[in-house]
């Protein structure tokens, strides 16, 4: 039977209530804050930072110091290029950066500030050494979602750096991981060191937003993606670049760096599940030249092996999953593998490329309905939810009221997870990861089994 | 009130340091001009005859570049004051950021079945999400539209709309469709222009929410509810159940709660809350002006009030009877008092020996810095430093300073409402004669001490600090535990120093009145005794003194 997917283009109604998904500067402070020794800048209103450093460290639960230029009214009026300047000058003073990230706001962007003329101005009347390369970013939150502004910083960091030259000639790798956690980002450089790749990996935040406690004092905490790897990027072997349907937009860094300076890149799914973490693989065993280690192989041996043997628990529930496209994506993928129906895929980007993306996963053997949200907020998904009925909920912390309101039981995955303790510790990418997801998955699945269970059980 | 020194020519100290060799550490990365700037803002306390401090700039603009813990306008007129209230459905007008960021990150509680149709809109995040195409061709018809579904699909009795920057620069008049909707509609809308770009804090936004609430919705409705010793609790937000903890006392004590403002609160009680008696302020920073707008127009006084601290709340109770004068009522209060009082002594006997001497530093709010140090000296903690995020010259120095403010071009655009005596509502709740017997007995009207008059000298106030003095003063002065919110909280940890969240509570409190107060010194207990700072070094870390302790070395 050919697969039935529908697909709700866009909300019923005109206002937003209770979004899924933020805003763009945040995406891109999050890239800032995985380069090594940069300060991301907000240039705009001081809410914006406030509201995007509380959002970020209710997650990471981490130290994320985000700079702004302090808009007044009557910056608002006369522009914003003094502002920008003095922030820079008293970043400089304090920070010592070894780069600065400058996302506009929605304000700046109104008002139509010319940030890369002001970026000049200030490097020409500030011609000394010490002076940060400073990467500038668009990012109004009128357009897009959280995921733009973090591909457009991706994308805007390797354009502003990697143009200088410089180009290594040791057959490393760049990799674009996106919006994962700082597990995956640990766990995606423990594959790269054991198939002994030499590697560029933006952003990293694996340290930054997930590091333990200081024995001296760190005006940045360490770690993060050098700003020299940055630059070698243009000089790499290739480029492997994580998310569906970032492989459709128009511009990212991996399509920059083939098109400008030649360099081949593999664009790829989010690695979550058997075939997509393969592909991954693959692509590194072309890279590499080395068979993938055994310790991948064992790993990806056990999660089969689990696939066979709690096969039961999975499979044929039902399934709510939302959050970013490209997660949404790369979990229907995985949950194709182990007989999960995700019956509603909901997200509040709107890239125009959710269903056909969606539809590939699918083979055409489906018989069961799938509703494709995209543009969608959470009372859009819940009325759903409460229409299809799923087993499980799967997403980040903003489901948890659906979910206590219809009696469903949930998973937490990707972000925010504000309700939880271990939001950076999550691990979703690979084999190890998706091990964890299905675990999780089929463990929760049991648990709410057990609870309704009118009898009570204890052994399986 | 602070120890006055015996000798004013003393060297000023602070925990064995100078302070103002402290302040020079703090000042020296910065340029000239910036560093003159903030050496207004970081001043030595130093309290003199009648409570004299030193001047200290506040409510002035944060340098660009220096990272503070400051949020804006929207934040302050949504966010903190309105956000809090169950029955108006609060629509964000602008892109999907500002709502999103709103949505429900105060723990402000609310109580639905308080009121009659237990309407409760809290936990929903309205937002006209605005695109390009309405920051072009404006969001005014978006606006409307969302306003109707939001009026369809709830039926509120009130709907606010909350202007974000682009608002204001592509000339939406939210003021218009409010109106136009409000007549089409029949219910009470209205509109707040708290765009971020304006003021330099969320103060201002403070100020333009008790502009809009004063105009909109307070003397809507003159019923007279029975009870009495009748009360508004003004800036008091209900965080982590406060709100419900005051309550309670209240109730055991007789005094009813026309409104608060604007923890566990309903649009109706706003509407009726110029029939109370009296008004009482916690945070005096953020609602001051209705306090005084009512008492203008309404002629009901105000008093300051702290229930943070158990003495404090004792005290506040206290002032409150005598405001009344009914013996029976100072009787009754007094009984509580004595009933409430054992338990919190039993737990501050055991938990003060752990906690003696111990020292704090708190950086937060526009008077929770100041409120929370009767916690801590209950607990016989030193309070070395503290500040405000937002707070103006009168919270630090006290209302006397109020005329001597100069009003800068950023609160100049903040309107201040012309209220004058209604004609039919007005009535002054006490005569001047009383007034005067009362102020002579100590109950002081619309007054504020300020925080630094009641600090020791020596200590260190610092005003909007920054993350980068923050990581200064923690260095330096090694305090036991550090009070600020959830920004500064995993920072302050890294360095091995506890980080009190005085926002949200880390999930905690209530920490007002009786039964907080022991709740508030068990959490501290927990905090500055805890065990787990000393598994920082690993043994095999080089540290002969660690490693030596082991019996097996």
């Amino acid at each position: 039977m050919k697969s039935q997917i529908k697909q709700t283009s866009s909300k019923e109604y005109t206002a937003t209530k209770n979004a899924c998904k933020l805003c763009a500067p945040l995406g891109a402070s999050l890239v800032f804050k995985g380069i090594a020794g940069a300060v991301p800048l907000l240039h705009g209103s001081q809410g914006c930072s406030t509201y995007i450093r509380r959002y970020l460290i209710s997650h990471y639960k981490e130290p994320i110091d985000i700079a702004c230029s302090n808009f007044a009214e009557d910056t608002a009026i006369f522009g914003g290029g003094a502002n920008l300047k003095i922030a820079l000058q008293n970043i400089h003073r304090q920070y010592f950066p070894s780069l600065v990230g400058i996302a506009t706001t929605c304000l700046s962007e109104t008002i139509g500030d010319d940030v890369p003329m002001f970026i000049r101005e200030y490097a020409s009347s500030h011609p000394d050494e010490s002076t940060a390369p400073l990467v500038h970013v668009s990012t109004p939150s009128y357009q897009g979602t959280h995921m733009q502004g973090f591909h457009n910083a991706v994308l805007a960091t390797v354009k502003t750096i990697a143009v200088t030259g410089k180009f290594s000639n040791i057959g490393h790798v760049n990799i674009f991981p996106g919006m994962v956690s700082p597990a995956d980002l640990r766990y995606l450089k423990e594959i790269l060191i054991d198939f002994n790749l030499p590697f560029m990996m933006l952003p990293d935040y694996s340290r930054t937003l997930d590091g333990s406690l200081w024995p001296e004092y760190q005006l940045i905490p360490e770690g993060g993606t050098t700003v020299e790897m940055i630059r070698c990027s243009a000089g790499a072997a290739g480029s492997l670049e994580f998310g569906r349907i970032l492989s459709r937009e128009k511009q990212s860094a991996g399509k920059w760096l083939n098109e400008t300076h030649q360099v081949d890149c593999h664009h790829l799914g989010l690695p979550i599940g058997i075939r997509e973490t393969d592909r991954f693989f693959q692509a590194l065993e072309v890279l590499s030249g080395r068979p993938t280690p055994e310790k991948y192989q064992e790993e990806r041996g056990r999660l089969i092996d689990s696939y066979v043997d709690s096969h039961k628990h999975v499979m044929s529930a039902k399934v709510a999953v939302y959050g970013e496209e490209d997660l949404v994506v790369a979990m229907a993928a995985f949950f194709s593998e182990i007989g999960i129906l995700p019956v509603i895929c909901a997200s509040g980007d709107r890239s125009g490329y959710l269903k056909e993306e969606l539809a590939r996963v699918f083979p055409d053997d489906v018989d069961q309905s799938i509703r494709v949200m995209d543009n969608a907020d959470f009372v859009d998904i819940e009325s759903t939810v409460q229409d299809a009925k799923p087993d499980l909920i799967v997403g980040n912390s903003k489901g948890y009221a659906m979910s206590r309101r219809l009696g469903i039981p949930m998973v937490r995955i990707g972000f925010p997870i504000h309700d939880r303790v271990d939001a950076s510790r999550r691990l979703h990418l690979g084999y190890r990861g998706t091990q964890q997801l299905f675990d999780r998955i089929a463990n929760k699945l049991i648990e709410y089994r057990q609870l309704s269970s009118t009898v009570g059980y204890t052994y399986m | 009130m602070a120890d006055q020194n015996e000798k004013p020519e003393a060297i000023m100290e602070l925990d064995g340091l100078d302070p103002e060799a402290v302040k020079a550490d703090l000042l020296r990365v910065y340029p000239i001009k910036v560093a003159r700037k903030r050496s207004k803002q970081i001043v030595v306390n130093d309290v003199g005859h009648c409570d004299e401090v030193p001047v200290i700039s506040a409510n002035a603009r944060t340098i660009p570049g220096l990272i503070g813990q400051r949020g804006c306008c929207y934040a302050g007129c949504k966010g903190v004051v309105l956000g809090p209230t169950r029955d108006i459905v609060n629509i964000t007008h602008g892109p999907i950021g500002c709502g999103f960021y709103s949505w429900l990150t105060r723990r402000n509680q609310t109580d639905p079945d308080a009121s009659e149709d237990r309407h409760n809109f809290i936990t929903y995040c309205f937002s006209t999400d605005m695109q390009e195409e309405e920051i072009i061709f404006g969001g005014e018809r978006k606006l409307r539209k969302a306003i109707q579904e939001a009026y369809d699909n709830f039926k509120p009795k009130a709907i606010a709309v909350f202007a974000t920057c682009p608002v204001g620069l592509i000339g939406d008049d939210i003021h218009s469709v409010c109106r136009e909707m409000k007549g089409k509609l029949g219910i009470n809308i209205f509109g707040f222009s708290c765009e971020g770009y304006k003021g330099v804090s969320q103060s201002a936004g403070h100020h333009i929410a008790n502009n809009q609430i004063f105009k909109h919705v307070v003397g809507l409705d003159d019923t007279v509810q029975k009870g009495n010793y009748k009360v508004n609790l003004l800036g008091e937000y209900n965080i982590g159940g406060d709100a419900f903890e005051i309550d309670r006392i209240f109730e055991k004590c007789g005094i009813s709660i026309v409104a608060t403002y604007s923890g566990n609160s309903s649009i109706d009680a706003f509407a009726n809350s110029h029939t109370a008696d009296l008004n009482l302020i916690m945070c005096h920073r953020s609602i001051n002006y209705v306090a005084e707008m009512m008492e203008k127009k309404y002629g009901l006084p105000w008093i300051k009030i702290n229930f943070i601290g158990a003495e404090a709340t004792a005290g506040s109770l206290r002032k409150i009877a005598k405001y009344f004068g009914d013996q029976k009522l100072i009787d009754r209060v007094e009984e509580v008092i004595a009933e409430e009082m054992p338990e919190v002594e039993k737990a501050c006997k055991e938990i003060r020996p752990r906690t003696e001497g111990k020292k704090a530093m708190l950086f937060v709010g526009g008077s929770r810095a100041h409120h929370y140090q009767a916690l801590f000296n209950e607990l016989g903690m030193k309070v070395l430093s503290a500040g405000y995020e937002f707070a103006h010259r009168d919270d630090y120095e006290g209302r006397k300073v109020m005329s001597s403010i100069k009003v800068d071009a950023d609160s100049r655009n903040i309107e201040e409402l012309e209220v004058s005596a209604d004609p039919n509502q007005y009535s002054p709740r006490k005569s001047s004669e009383e007034l005067k017997k009362l102020e002579e007995q100590g109950v002081t009207f619309s007054d504020y001490e300020g925080m630094m008059p009641t600090m020791k000298n020596g200590t260190l106030i610092i005003d909007d600090i920054s993350q980068f003095e923050t990581d200064a003063m923690i260095e330096i002065l090694k305090p036991d535990i550090f009070c600020a919110g959830i920004k500064e909280k995993y920072s302050v940890q890294k360095h091995g120093i506890p980080l009190k969240q005085l926002h949200s509570y880390d999930y905690g409190g209530p920490y007002a009145g009786f039964k907080g107060a022991v709740n508030f010194y068990k959490e501290i207990d927990r905090m500055v005794n805890s065990k787990v700072w000393g598994y920082m070094k690993a043994p095999w870390e080089k540290n002969p003194e660690l490693t030596a302790t082991y019996a097996w070395d």
